[in-house]
């Protein structure tokens, strides 16, 4: 069962049935909620690579988000290469783009600050992606506070589900395949200890620089399907809390699973939508109230976090098979 | 396990909410009732629940009950596409009250728009958010028409020729209004000897304005909210700035004085309606207000209580229930006799309606003059 | 040249805001090696206790030095209970868990006053009590200078000098080193590892109700996310002097008051926020634990 799991291509199809099911199933609202599920679990995976395989702790994903956001939200209106009937490719270069320009970012945030350890360096990249909101506010052809608006979408629901899953598996794979390659070991060595990882060799800066610029990587991608998803961004959707917001589902889906990653993506996302009817009972929004004490609890019951350091497949096998 | 952990999560909001009663109309409201522009959203839902209570006691519309389902976006774009959605395909409202934030306005309207439900604004002043399609309404008006009532009210009435601006960065409606006062205040021949800014949410703006003193300038044009305007009015006169300070429609709170002291008072803001009013309408308001809430009603609690009154009068109009219906009828509200003054929508589904200049008296509210298109 | 003169004023006033706020997080970060940042949201909590308290006595409106002595306790009091609850329910079970994890259940406790507090006190801003009149000390040649800007001031500096002495001249605080250096070694020699976190955060919240009281005097507007921005600030200054050292935090929130001052007066006011971080940045990429902090080389 888990070999899906394992080949991109039959994962590929699982989550196009599963999307399929989603379309006619299903009403806008859900779907809706699906697509924001699907851009925190990039945001997630990949804010992982970072705090949770390599160990650095960074507050600014955020900013690499707004990165990639912006730069989809002004290629797609402004830069029309491609005839109408192609527009899915150009869509997919500008993501890119956005994906490159964030990844660029986050190697000129990354060279300096990586050097610094634990909470400094959190500042750090708190200050910088606070610096990218500021000068967003203060950018006019961006919009400014005023946002950005009329930014296509990827055409009907199925199309955006589908250009999402793609990535998300992009972005699945190739962490998953980096992890079990030498980088990877060089990610972990850092983390575990970075004295010794030094004394046998490994380039411990350059390890941190390669993680985080990834990582912008990807937290730009899910910037730009973002910015689709919406069709209209302004800088106080990319403030330090939606930074925290992702490092809350690092470490509750546990630091250095993937699927913890997702699964806690899932959760973090749906829960406020699920408890919106809440309101209508109350007429006051509790919602984040049981939110934040949700998140309290879960961290004192399960302190690694919902799956810790395993994936999935692991936690299928140590529990579930071996009481069948 | 995570096909099921799916499954249960997306079938849970599908259980809720499928209760539905055939003597009510659904009418949804979104808004900031948490996070940090939570003041302003909560006003506004005061005004729409006072107005909607009134008009069930009156019988409601077309015989039926109005049931409204007021949901929160947290201040977040979006928030409020997910709150938007969520009341046009699973509460199934008729039509939407929303938005004092133009930026949540403008990203939550295109889908009420692709699915023909009407969308009135209360409050979102920026002028492309009625741009974004022909069921999106508001009723106040639009920051050009206000930054050009204070530039006109500064350089006519007051015969002023230097002014200095301070804008907050972090608010669409300020940058706007600061931009069009601007341009206009230019044209009629003055000079912005200094143009900075603040973030909502700063509590300490005596950098700024020991700058704008050096400039000696012979007004602040300060278009911010009412939050921040109180602490700025009393650092300018700690600082020695005695010249009068203008603004906005977001000035209008009882919290202005209260915050500002004395410092406040003096000072000129554009507003929708004056409280001095002979109007019976407006008078009948806030004692109504007063006495459900115990509070004086703000500009946005005046707003949002117009734009329910509007919306179910057009529902009232409309043959039928349908969303083309109800656009319709919304379309051809004219004259109507707000708390805000005489509203009437124009080609664009904006609000043509004079403005009145209000200088601040303690907790009174001087009327000045009137301002018309 | 006025002007300047204004301006550093002025920084120096909100620079020992920052510095109230500030020392409860570096004291603290100083124990535990935590980041508390409910902290901020403590202190949100004493300003609003002494709001309903002044309501309920009816001395809102009544500036005297009574006035400020029970709101200052009022506050202490209140913030003290809290920090203590917190501690007990929320940080105490995860006391060996990973710092990741502490650092989330800090932002779920900070996330759960601040939106607790919009449900309890509702989301609009109140208006602080008039504690005390503030009066001009000088004014003239373009300067000037109120009562408030020194009060602050000089409060932080004493408070600084008490934590100083609590941690170096008493027994008590003797312990605190000592649990700070090795919380096991230190239970072997005695001492209880848990009263003395306790007691630090009474101690680090009755600073915040403190702070609450003084910038509510200062600034007379309150509401239930008055502690995010103030907080985030204080936070980067204590880093910025270096987390954990006292001094260092009142010298941090000094520079950033300074330089965001500094910054709206000689570069932009736009690019405040942006360019008190850029200083940050730099001055931590040249000294990586902060001006006072001492970085500590890593034995193998």
């Amino acid at each position: 069962m888990f070999k899906a799991f394992k080949n991109p291509t039959l994962a590929l199809i699982g989550l196009a049935i599963f999307g399929l099911g989603i379309n006619f199933g299903f009403n806008d609202y859900i779907q809706l909620t699906v697509l924001f599920i699907m851009v925190n679990c990039i945001l997630a995976m990949s804010l992982n690579l970072v705090n949770g395989y390599t160990g650095q702790f960074s507050l600014g994903h955020a900013g690499f988000m707004a990165i990639g956001s912006y730069f989809t939200a002004y290629s797609s209106t402004h830069w029309n290469i491609f005839p109408a009937n192609l527009q899915f490719i150009s869509a997919f270069l500008f993501i890119v783009g956005g994906g490159l320009l964030a990844a660029i970012a986050g190697f000129i945030v990354g060279l300096p600050s990586l050097r610094l350890k634990g909470d400094y360096l959190a500042i750090v990249t708190l200050g910088f992606g606070e610096i990218i909101r500021v000068a967003l506010l203060n950018m006019d052809f961006l919009g400014g506070p005023r946002g950005y608006a009329n930014i296509p979408s990827l055409g009907s629901f199925l199309s955006s589900y589908l250009f999402a899953s793609l990535w998300i598996l992009i972005c699945l794979f190739t962490i998953w395949r980096v992890m079990q390659s030498s980088y990877g070991r060089g990610f972990l060595s850092v983390r575990e200890d970075e004295i010794a990882a030094e004394s046998m060799g490994v380039d411990t800066t350059k390890m941190k620089v390669r993680a985080f610029v990834m990582s912008s990587f990807f937290a730009g991608i899910a910037g730009s399907l973002f910015a689709h998803f919406t069709s209209f961004i302004n800088p106080s959707s990319f403030t330090y809390l939606q930074s925290i917001n992702a490092v809350i589902m690092v470490v509750l889906g546990g630091m250095g699973s993937l699927s913890g990653s997702i699964v806690a993506a899932i959760f973090i996302t749906a829960f406020p939508e699920i408890l919106r009817p809440l309101q209508e009972l109350t007429h006051v929004d509790l919602r984040m109230v049981i939110y934040s004490l949700t998140l309290i609890l879960m961290m004192i019951l399960r302190p690694k976090g919902i799956f810790g350091e395993l994936e999935i497949t692991d936690v299928w096998r140590k529990y579930v098979r071996r009481s069948a | 396990m995570k096909n099921l952990f799916l499954s249960l999560i997306l079938t849970l909001p599908l259980l809720a909410g499928c209760t539905k009663n055939n003597n009510e109309i659904a009418i949804g409201e979104f808004d900031s009732m948490t996070g940090s522009d939570a003041t302003f959203g909560l006003s506004s839902n005061k005004g729409v629940r006072l107005a909607i209570d009134e008009i069930n006691a009156a019988g409601g519309v077309k015989g039926k009950k109005l049931a409204l389902t007021a949901m929160d976006d947290q201040g977040k774009n979006e928030e409020a596409v997910s709150a938007v959605t969520r009341l046009v395909t699973q509460t199934k409202v008729v039509a939407i009250i929303g938005g004092v934030a133009s930026g949540r306005s403008k990203a939550s309207a295109p889908v009420a728009q692709s699915h023909q439900i009407p969308f009135v604004s209360p409050a979102s002043t920026n002028p492309d958010v009625t741009k974004v399609g022909d069921y999106v309404f508001r009723i106040c008006f639009i920051d050009p028409f206000q930054g050009l009532v204070m530039a006109k009210f500064a350089s006519e009435n007051m015969k002023m020729k230097k002014v200095a601006i301070l804008r907050d960065v972090k608010n669409d409606y300020s940058v706007g209004l600061a931009d069009v006062f601007a341009q206009e205040f230019k044209k009629r021949g003055g000079e912005i000897v200094s143009d900075l800014s603040y973030q909502a949410g700063d509590i300490d703006f005596k950098a700024q304005l020991t700058q704008i003193r050096s400039k000696n300038p012979d007004t602040l044009y300060i278009p911010g909210y009412y939050t921040e305007v109180g602490l700025i009015a009393q650092q300018a006169r700690q600082l020695g700035i005695k010249v009068p300070l203008m603004g906005g429609d977001g000035w209008d709170s009882e919290k202005l004085s209260e915050i500002g002291k004395e410092a406040i008072n003096g000072n000129y803001f554009s507003n929708h309606y004056t409280t001095e009013s002979t109007d019976p309408a407006v008078s009948d308001f806030i004692k109504k207000f007063k006495a459900k809430y115990n509070e004086t009603p703000d500009a946005l609690a005046a707003l949002g209580y117009d734009a329910a009154k509007i919306l179910a009068a057009a529902i009232e109009r409309a043959p039928n229930l349908s969303g083309p219906a109800i656009r319709d009828e919304i379309a051809k509200t004219k004259d109507f006799g707000g708390v805000t003054g005489k509203i009437t929508l124009n080609a664009n589904r904006d609000a043509v309606k004079s403005a009145v200049v209000i200088q601040v008296d303690g907790k009174n509210r001087k009327f000045i003059t009137t301002i018309s298109p | 040249m006025q002007d300047f003169v204004q301006h550093l004023i002025n920084g120096i006033s909100l620079g020992s805001i920052y510095a109230l706020i500030a020392l409860g997080y570096t004291m603290v970060y100083g124990i535990l090696k935590m980041i508390n940042f409910a902290h901020s949201d403590v202190y949100m909590v004493g300003a609003f206790a002494s709001y309903y308290v002044a309501r309920w006595l009816g001395i809102d409106s009544n500036p005297s030095i009574g006035t400020l002595i029970i709101l200052l306790l009022t506050s202490m009091f209140f913030c003290s209970l809290l920090g203590l609850l917190i501690e007990r329910l929320a940080y105490r079970p995860l006391r060996n868990s990973p710092k990741l994890n502490i650092l989330i259940t800090a932002i779920g406790v900070s996330l759960f006053l601040e939106y607790g507090g919009q449900v309890v006190f509702g989301a609009d801003p109140k208006v602080f009590p008039d504690v005390m009149k503030d009066f001009v000390l000088f004014s003239g040649a373009g300067i000037e200078l109120t009562s408030f800007d020194i009060t602050v001031l000089i409060v932080s500096i004493l408070a600084m000098f008490a934590l100083d002495f609590l941690i170096y001249k008493t027994k008590l605080g003797k312990a605190m080193r000592a649990v700070s250096s090795n919380p096991s070694v230190a239970s072997l020699m005695g001492v209880n590892p848990d009263r003395i976190i306790s007691f630090t955060f009474i101690v680090g919240s009755a600073l915040a109700g403190v702070g609450s009281v003084l910038v509510g005097m200062k600034y007379p507007k309150i509401d239930p996310l008055m502690g995010m921005m103030i907080g985030l600030k204080a936070f980067v200054a204590a880093v910025l002097g270096g987390i954990g050292s006292i001094s260092g935090a009142v010298l941090g929130a000094l520079i950033m008051g300074l330089s965001e001052e500094m910054v709206v007066a000689y570069l932009s006011s736009t690019y405040r926020d942006a360019l008190a971080f850029g200083i940050l940045i730099v001055i931590l990429i040249f000294k990586p634990a902060g001006i006072l902090g001492k970085y500590s080389v890593e034995k193998v």
